[in-house]
């Protein structure tokens, strides 16, 4: 049984990423096999060239759109903390849509049901393919610790003005 | 058909008539996509003599066959093709960022627009669904605020648009096409025929898959690609970025300063890659599907400009800076944010405004005339006052300039002609053609007048493969033989900054190309396309009445004001000698006549059979033109 807090989900660097969608085309290639973003689990969003995220499922602690579905279409695995769809239970309201703070849950084009991350790990990486394809090194799969760990480090960093170099640890 | 639409969409504006028709194997296999089905679609499409800006000249936005796909680059492009109210010639460019995989996705490899909307309007392409919408409430909105009112209309943040600017609505011939804020389809005019059709904008959303030939074949290809545009090949582009150049031109007196008046820049460290790197870049983005980035986005951090963002190359640094004597960043990031909000060529309009200054100079134009600005070189908050007038067409000079440099000096008359410099009506871009005498030659043959994208002609001077201050046998070659890369890479639509990223080059480039579309090609049958795609040009050209050797020129300036600068290049200019040298070896390596019209034989050879009337009437013309001289006519196979 996996902890709550070990599960990983993907994440961008706002620092780093720059809107440059190779992320979506990674995910339609392979879990769709064609190119198409609009069947991407993970979307690029754009407000200006400076300002660039892609965002992705976080597979949330109590998960609004489980909640909020209408039909029991929607599960949390334990484990992973992916968010599976009944395909035969959805039936493409949309009740998750706007109860995800974060755009991730997605209405698949062709099939007009839900779709989001399915953390598309493989045996040699471990890492699903938009962190395999990302260009920038921007998206990481990570745990909720190692992130909030890497945000305390920054932090610190920046109150004692270290550099990067000199912070790793010894 | 795998990775291409299979579809051209036809739109006429003026009737409303929208129909598709399918794009043949064939077709796709010979003009590959991109400016190669582009040239060739203006062709079949356009009557000989119709002006740029007449209804019936159709502009043609397309994809490429990588377009839609994940392949660097090749995925996020797409091109414009018309001819061309600067040249009268082809006009052409591409432009990257976002709104190429939508117009594929939408279903399309070619949109060939014709005739004229009744009022404002913008072409809107919901995948299958075309619809010409009013604009009129968009009358002379920016590109930016374009692109953002179209997309709160529709609804839908993903829209992509590609949309001109008020100098496009105005005519300008200079102006461009812009996506994305700044991407630009930016050389040739190509936003003036979208002024000309009141067509404010192209709008597009595309949800269809892109399917290729060999998903794992590609995909393995794709990832070899994005792995080598992490290596050495594009270092340039991910760090100083193009304005690199500045330094490198200035210490080979190769930087144009003051409108071609010195070739050294006094200022250059001020204006360096270097300098901007350090006190302006805020970050480097890219464009969709691409493992470089090389969008250096400047912000000015202080002074009367603070605020000002844009992203910022070296031929528009170079054209806004040390061409017009500025050595001002923060106004040339400020000039270029206004000149993308006007939809303008950032390159000629920075030659337009050296132009008019070395003008103001020489007394030519007075303080009267320029409405009290005071238009000396160096002056940087001129080039802006002027870069609004010429936006708006506001004054008489603002009016005069914004029909770019080879129209105004006709119109301004006297000894302007002097100082206007540009190819076949193009404005030059950043390279000092007197010291770089490959490029002169490469730039003087180019097809959308002058271009430093179609044949590279630089660049064999700046690495110093050859002694830069000659034209002598041999260059024709060069130049003939890069020009099937330009070409192609402009038919499949990759970025250029790409191009060190094919290590095995031509067999990089098929298999790409068929890995997508599977349709097999060889490297000969695809030099083959780029030297048609040359030869078809050139043809239209001459069909146009603008094709033949005496349009092969450089200006005025580069070939009687020698450099000035202390150090090797004094005393540097190009004679005509040297030229029809040049022109005559250029000539041969591509089997043209001495007059640079395509043979029959080499036409037939090309697959061009069909035009062969056009270079015979020529011929014939040219014949009549000089009775007296006997005609040497060199039928010399190319490739």
């Amino acid at each position: 049984m996996v902890r709550p807090q070990d599960r990983k989900f993907v994440t961008a660097d706002p620092e780093k990423c720059i809107g440059c969608c190779v992320c979506e085309y990674a995910c339609s290639m392979v879990n769709e096999k064609t190119f198409n973003p609009t069947k991407s689990r993970i979307r690029a969003m754009r407000l200006g060239p400076l300002i660039n995220m892609a965002i992705t499922c976080r597979h949330c602690e109590d998960p609004a759109c489980v909640a909020a579905c209408p039909r029991n279409a929607l599960s949390q695995e334990d484990n992973s903390g992916i968010i599976r769809v009944d395909e035969n239970a959805c039936n493409g309201c949309g009740w998750c849509i706007s109860a995800c703070q974060f755009g991730a849950m997605n209405m698949h084009p062709d099939k007009k049901i839900v779709f989001t991350c399915n953390s598309c790990t493989d045996n040699e990486t471990k890492e699903p393919q938009c962190v395999q394809w990302c260009p920038e090194e921007a998206l990481t799969y990570v745990t909720a610790e190692t992130l909030a760990q890497k945000y305390r480090q920054k932090a610190v960093q920046n109150l004692f003005q270290v550099a990067e170099a000199e912070a790793k640890p010894k | 058909m795998f990775a291409y639409a299979g579809k051209i969409l036809y739109v006429n504006l003026t009737t409303g008539i929208v129909r598709t028709e399918p794009l043949s194997e064939q077709m796709a296999k010979d003009y590959i996509g991109g400016i190669g089905l582009g040239i060739r679609l203006l062709f079949d499409n356009s009557k000989p003599g119709t002006d740029a800006y007449d209804p019936d000249n159709p502009i043609i936005y397309l994809t490429g066959p990588l377009s839609g796909t994940m392949g660097p680059t090749g995925g996020n492009s797409y091109a414009v093709v018309s001819k061309s109210p600067a040249t009268g010639g082809i006009g052409n460019a591409e432009a990257h960022g976002f709104f190429g995989p939508d117009l594929k996705r939408a279903g399309y490899d070619a949109v060939v627009i014709t005739g004229k909307a009744p009022k404002l309007s913008y072409l809107w392409l919901d995948d299958d669904k075309v619809e010409i919408r009013n604009a009129e409430s968009l009358k002379n909105a920016t590109v930016k605020e374009t692109d953002d009112k179209i997309r709160a209309e529709l609804g839908d943040f993903y829209i992509r648009v590609s949309a001109i600017g008020e100098a496009g609505e105005k005519l300008c011939r200079f102006a461009a096409i812009i996506n994305d804020e700044f991407r630009a389809i930016g050389r040739s005019g190509m936003g003036g025929v979208m002024g000309s059709k009141n067509l404010k904008a192209v709008a597009v959303r595309g949800t269809h898959d892109v399917n290729v030939a060999n998903l794992p074949g590609f995909k393995d290809f794709v990832k070899m690609i994005y792995e080598r545009m992490k290596g050495p090949s594009t270092k340039k582009y991910k760090t100083l970025g193009t304005p690199e150049n500045v330094l490198v031109l200035n210490s080979l007196s190769a930087l144009a300063t003051r409108n071609w008046t010195n070739a050294t820049f006094e200022g250059a460290d001020k204006v360096s890659g270097e300098y901007f790197n350090e006190h302006y870049v805020k970050k480097i983005v890219g464009c969709a599907t691409c493992g470089m980035r090389c969008d250096h986005i400047g912000v000015v951090p202080e002074g009367p400009y603070k605020g000002s963002t844009s992203r910022l190359e070296f031929e528009c640094l170079w054209s806004m800076g040390p061409l017009c004597g500025i050595d001002r960043l923060d106004a040339i990031i400020e000039a270029m944010r206004i000149v993308n909000e006007y939809g303008m060529d950032g390159i000629s309009i920075g030659v337009v405004v050296a132009f008019a200054m070395d003008l103001y100079e020489h007394g030519i134009i007075t303080k009267e005339q320029t409405d009290g600005i005071d238009l000396k070189f160096g002056n940087a908050e001129a080039l802006i006052a002027e870069i609004h007038k010429i936006g708006k067409r506001e004054g008489w000079l603002g009016n005069i300039l914004a029909e770019g440099v080879a129209k105004a000096a006709e119109m301004i008359g006297g000894d302007a002609y002097k100082y206007a410099c540009h190819i076949k009506g193009l404005e030059l871009p950043g390279y000092d053609l007197r010291t770089l005498k490959t490029a002169a030659l490469g730039f003087s043959v180019s097809f959308r007048g002058a271009c430093h994208l179609r044949n590279g002609a630089y660049s064999p001077d700046v690495k110093g493969k050859v002694n830069r201050f000659k034209i002598e046998k041999g260059r024709g070659k060069m130049i003939t033989e890069e020009s099937y890369m330009y070409n192609i890479i402009d038919s499949l639509i990759v970025c250029k900054f790409s191009r060190g990223t094919y290590y095995d080059g031509w067999k990089d480039l098929t298999n790409y190309y068929t890995l997508a579309t599977g349709i097999p090609i060889t490297p000969e049958e695809m030099i083959r396309d780029g030297d048609r795609i040359e030869n078809l040009a050139r043809l239209f050209n001459i069909r146009e009445g603008k094709g033949t050797r005496k349009y092969d020129d450089v200006p005025y300036k580069i070939k009687h004001f020698p450099v000035p600068d202390e150090g090797p290049a004094k005393g540097a200019c190009v004679n005509d000698k040297e030229m029809a040298v040049g022109l005559d070896d250029y000539y041969a390596s591509r089997g043209w006549t001495v007059d640079g019209i395509p043979t029959v034989e080499r036409l037939q050879q090309v697959g061009l059979g069909d035009l062969a009337y056009i270079a015979e009437n020529a011929m014939k013309a040219a014949q009549e033109a000089k009775p007296h001289v006997a005609q040497e006519i060199k039928p010399q196979g190319g490739n």
